[in-house]
């Protein structure tokens, strides 16, 4: 089947089996290989991308549902010239290791952020359940979140 | 090091600065590489048939259906690989039995042959076009199977049917390590005797990135090229050629790329990755391969899987005088490449734990059962370790009616005793015990404990603070201690700097970072021995092409190992250097420093840069006859003992007593890792540890039925810790310098998780004033506790 859709604010249109996931779509044929498959289970979040502007879990979108979104992977918030505030966070905390799980982490992060004004180091903990990391213990990722939501309460666009 | 407020980047980038890493750049911007972003143009996707049943006879295999189905290209099954001339799976390491035997092999072909001994154990592998039809194949693949009886309980395993024949008791050693009759002369004089029976409970280790690989063969040269997923590509270019034999060596490139985590479960050598380059060049295009995760619980090698029964023996003042230990180690269905030395070298040589103990003896049992093997995961061997002494001291101190930090202190090593020789065969260089002890005490606020635990009472929990005083040997290894103690090679560490002509620096080390920041650290090394800038050095790692040899990261051996290897080769570096350098300013060598990348003529204000050095070395212009061009020196550095990384944990938990939640309200670390490279990185470390030493302590568990079927398969049933499962964590150091590598550094990557669980669960038996309860520490678990069941 033919979809069209936006990929960090490009035009895409693509022609992949109905049962395809989406980021089955972003690693193969959109070549975006930054989101990440971490499990099989929908559990890990590193496969997290922003769809419509609302984090989801791209391991759990079928081709069909793309039909005229507009999809925001890593690739498409910042680059290194230019990072947004989160990607640069991560850095400067530490907030990653081995980086697998880095991608969906701050694509969580930011949707995380925006949604919430006034959040809390337990409230970043509780809205990262879904996503998994086994190197960092979340310590520093909290930490980095936790100065994005200070510097920028209302929103992080 | 405990509090690193946000700050801007430091001038300083050298030893001991914070520098930030420059391998996030990629990371965070989605532009890692690994192996899974990798692709070859007609590359064709790899899926493995893998057995359901945990023991059985493979009697045949019919592959036609999966041949029909458009896309398939080919079916390979185990028998075809050991037809075709390929040597089994090795495991590294002999161990001995204390009758002098040798250990008992169990037979590992690269895929199960003619009988599989574990669910999920791959015995044949299809080829097709997508990855969709290659996993449509692998249900076309019809098999007969003779189902066979499987010993999965490690308990009984040994009464049990023998899996293999000639391996009696399903026994692959019984090891020994100690004095018996001294410590049995100990016990008989002890005034008081605790015992404590304890499990270490399998974990699965669960990188966040599967397993992958890419398999390629060049034609034309008869070369192949594996990307794969390896904390040691050199050590699998090794076994896959000298002891698979697949290729010879200098035909073999392994490259490593962007690798995320490892923990262990990704230094051994897989069934997939061997028939996937063995095939490549059968088939004679690329193969890729990546596990789902469901593969990855069921075949990456597990960790940990003890049970133990401990007996300290005290005077009656409270010294300990006796430790004796008896366990039984599950090996799983084969010897992984550690897999024999994980329960023995690296675990019995470390029940001296921090203190004065004269007599130890531990038996050690190695034990096949109908399960996926067990190697080295995060700690292997010193956290099982741990988890016994520092168990056992705690109960002895409740038994005693003594305060448990008291207690420890009491028998600890103390400063003057170093070296301190073990009765465990290990020498601890240098430490200084009771101050992280201290440190960690005033830091948890060990007095203020009371207070705490009674205003947690009014909430309805009850609250529970634990130590875990630990040490562990790591920078493995010193070859002849190693070698003697039989492991099949040395684990010395290969490093080669080459000074570029416009002074840039390259760094070719041996050692692999599958996060541990190699590409900042190593940088900063080199950087401030060579007195360049840091942003002039780059680090290369993981890809047996460019660098000649290396061992790999494992075991907390990178700094100690790679960086030394680092060290020496730039002393080579500064002393043809300082050749040149004299040379240049007409001087002897004698009368030439070299300070902060500055060669200077002794009195007088003469001086060349290295930069100045190098560039004369490759444009040699006015350049000595004797020396060769060019500035670039490699160095393998063999340790001369191991690392003893040292310090105090402390848990306190809060238990829910009508749920039976157990959670951890805070942690404290105190650690002593020698000096400190980047404090950033090594708070990390720490913090990963200790998420792991969590998740063994609070929720994860590998467990199979009485059929040997996975049952926590996926995580939905293996509970692995999220962030709302942990606090923020408390973290220090103290510093005993290593004695014996020139950076005087012990290594920091597995202690987190060394400590912690024994930490985690003295706090929960302190907590609910049981003795018994056992890791993981679920809310079942802890419920049925407090109700008596």
């Amino acid at each position: 089947m033919k979809v069209s859709f936006k990929v960090n604010g490009q035009a895409r249109e693509i022609d992949v089996p109905p049962n395809t996931l989406l980021v089955e779509v972003l690693r193969g044929a959109l070549e975006l290989t930054g989101t990440h498959v971490g499990c099989d289970t929908s559990q890990c979040g590193a496969c997290t991308v922003h769809l419509d502007g609302r984090a989801v879990k791209s391991c759990t979108v079928l081709a069909p549902q793309l039909e005229g979104v507009e999809v925001t992977t890593i690739e498409g918030i910042g680059n290194s010239d230019n990072l947004h505030p989160m990607q640069a966070a991560f850095r400067e905390c530490h907030a990653l290791q081995c980086g697998f799980c880095t991608p969906g982490m701050i694509m969580q992060a930011i949707d995380l952020v925006e949604q919430n004004p006034g959040l809390d180091k337990q409230a970043i903990r509780e809205g990262l359940e879904g996503n998994i990391c086994r190197c960092t213990g979340y310590h520093n990722i909290v930490r980095a979140i936790a100065s994005v939501a200070q510097a920028q309460p209302a929103s992080v666009k | 090091m405990s509090d690193l407020a946000s700050q801007a980047e430091t001038e300083y980038q050298g030893i001991g600065a914070p520098v930030r890493r420059r391998e996030d750049l990629r990371f965070i911007t989605g532009d890692g590489r690994y192996t899974d972003d990798i692709n070859q143009p007609g590359q064709l996707y790899a899926a493995f048939c893998r057995s359901p049943y945990a023991r059985v006879r493979i009697d045949n295999i019919d592959a036609s259906e999966a041949l029909a189905l458009p896309g398939v290209v080919a079916v390979y099954t185990g028998q075809q690989l050991v037809d075709d001339g390929l040597g089994d799976l090795p495991c590294g390491w002999m161990v001995k039995s204390k009758d002098g035997t040798d250990m008992m092999s169990a037979p590992h072909p690269p895929m199960a042959a003619t009988v599989a001994n574990y669910v999920g154990e791959p015995y044949a592998m299809v080829l097709a076009e997508t990855v969709q039809i290659a996993k449509q194949a692998v249900e076309l693949v019809d098999t007969d199977f003779t189902e066979l009886n499987a010993v999965v309980d490690l308990a009984h395993a040994s009464g049990s049917e023998n899996i293999y024949e000639g391996i009696e008791n399903n026994l692959a050693y019984e090891w020994a390590l100690g004095d018996e009759d001294a410590t049995k002369m100990a016990f008989a004089r002890a005034a008081h005797v605790t015992t404590l029976d304890l499990t270490n409970n399998r974990l699965i280790p669960n990188a966040l990135e599967p397993r992958a690989c890419l398999g390629m063969y060049e034609r034309g040269t008869g070369d192949y090229t594996l990307y794969t997923t390896s904390q040691n590509p050199h050590l699998e270019r090794l076994v896959l050629s000298a002891f698979v034999q697949i290729a010879p060596e200098h035909k073999l490139r392994i490259i490593a790329p962007d690798v995320g985590g490892g923990f262990g479960s990704k230094i051994f050598i897989y069934s997939e990755e061997t028939t996937v380059i063995w095939a490549a060049g059968k088939i004679k295009r690329p193969i890729k391969w990546v596990a789902d995760r469901s593969e990855s619980f069921l075949a990456d090698a597990h960790g940990r899987d003890h049970i133990t029964r401990a007996e300290l023996a005290m005077d009656e003042m409270g010294r300990f005088t006796g430790l004796r230990v008896k366990t039984t180690a599950n090996l799983g269905a084969y010897l992984s490449t550690f897999g024999s030395s994980v329960p023995t070298y690296l675990y019995g040589t470390l029940l001296a734990g921090q203190y004065k103990t004269p007599n130890i003896y531990v038996e050690v049992q190695g034990t096949y059962t109908n399960t996926a093997p067990v190697d080295a995961y995060r700690g292997a061997g010193r956290p099982e370790a741990t988890y016994v002494v520092e168990r056992i001291v705690d109960q002895a101190a409740r038994e005693l009616g003594k305060d448990p930090a008291d207690l420890r202190r009491m028998n600890m090593i103390q400063p003057e005793d170093f070296p301190y020789e073990t009765p465990v065969a290990l020498t601890y260089d240098t430490g200084n015990y009771e101050a992280s002890l201290d440190k960690a005490l005033e830091m948890i606020n060990y007095a203020g404990f009371e207070a705490r635990q009674a205003q947690a009472a009014e909430r309805g929990k009850r609250r529970g603070i634990g130590l875990a005083c630990y040490i562990e040997a790591c920078g493995l290894a010193p070859s002849k201690l190693a070698i003697q103690l039989g492991a099949g090679v040395g684990l010395y560490e290969s490093g080669e700097i080459r000074m570029n002509p416009t002074g840039s620096v390259s760094v070719f080390t041996g050692s692999h970072s599958h996060g541990q920041g190699h590409e900042t650290t190593f940088a900063q090394v080199v950087s401030d021995k060579l007195g360049v800038g840091y942003e002039d050095v780059e680090v290369i790692h993981g890809d047996t092409g460019r660098m000649e040899f290396g061992l790999g990261t494992y075991g907390s051996r990178s700094l100690a190992v790679g960086g030394s290897a680092l060290i020496v080769a730039a002393e080579k570096i500064i002393e043809k250097g300082r050749k040149i350098a004299a040379h240049m300013m007409q001087a002897q060598v004698d009368q030439v420093d070299f300070e902060n990348g500055q060669f200077t003529l002794q009195d007088s204000n003469q001086s060349v840069s290295i930069q100045e050095v190098a560039f004369a070395a490759y444009v040699p212009a006015d350049y000595p006859d004797d020396l060769e061009p060019g500035l670039t020196e490699k160095a393998f550095y063999d340790p001369n003992n191991f690392t003893y990384p040292a310090g105090t944990h402390v848990a306190e938990v809060e238990v829910d007593l009508e749920t039976g939640v157990v959670q951890l309200v805070d942690f404290v670390a105190v650690d002593d890792f020698g000096h400190i490279i980047n404090p950033l990185i090594v708070d990390g470390q720490v913090h990963g540890g200790v998420a792991q030493g969590a998740g063994q302590a609070l929720m994860e568990h590998g467990i199979y039925d009485e059929y040997g079927q996975l049952q926590t398969g996926s995580f939905m049933d293996y509970t692995m810790p999220r962030a709302d499962d942990l606090p923020d964590f408390r973290v220090d150091t103290t510093v005993t310098p290593c004695t014996h590598n020139p950076l005087g550094v012990k290594g920091c990557g597995e202690a987190g998780a060394i400590g912690s669980p024994a930490a985690i669960m003295n706090a929960v038996t302190h907590a609910l004033g049981n003795k018994d309860i056992s890791m993981p520490a679920t809310p079942e678990k802890v419920w049925r506790a407090i109700r008596g069941e």
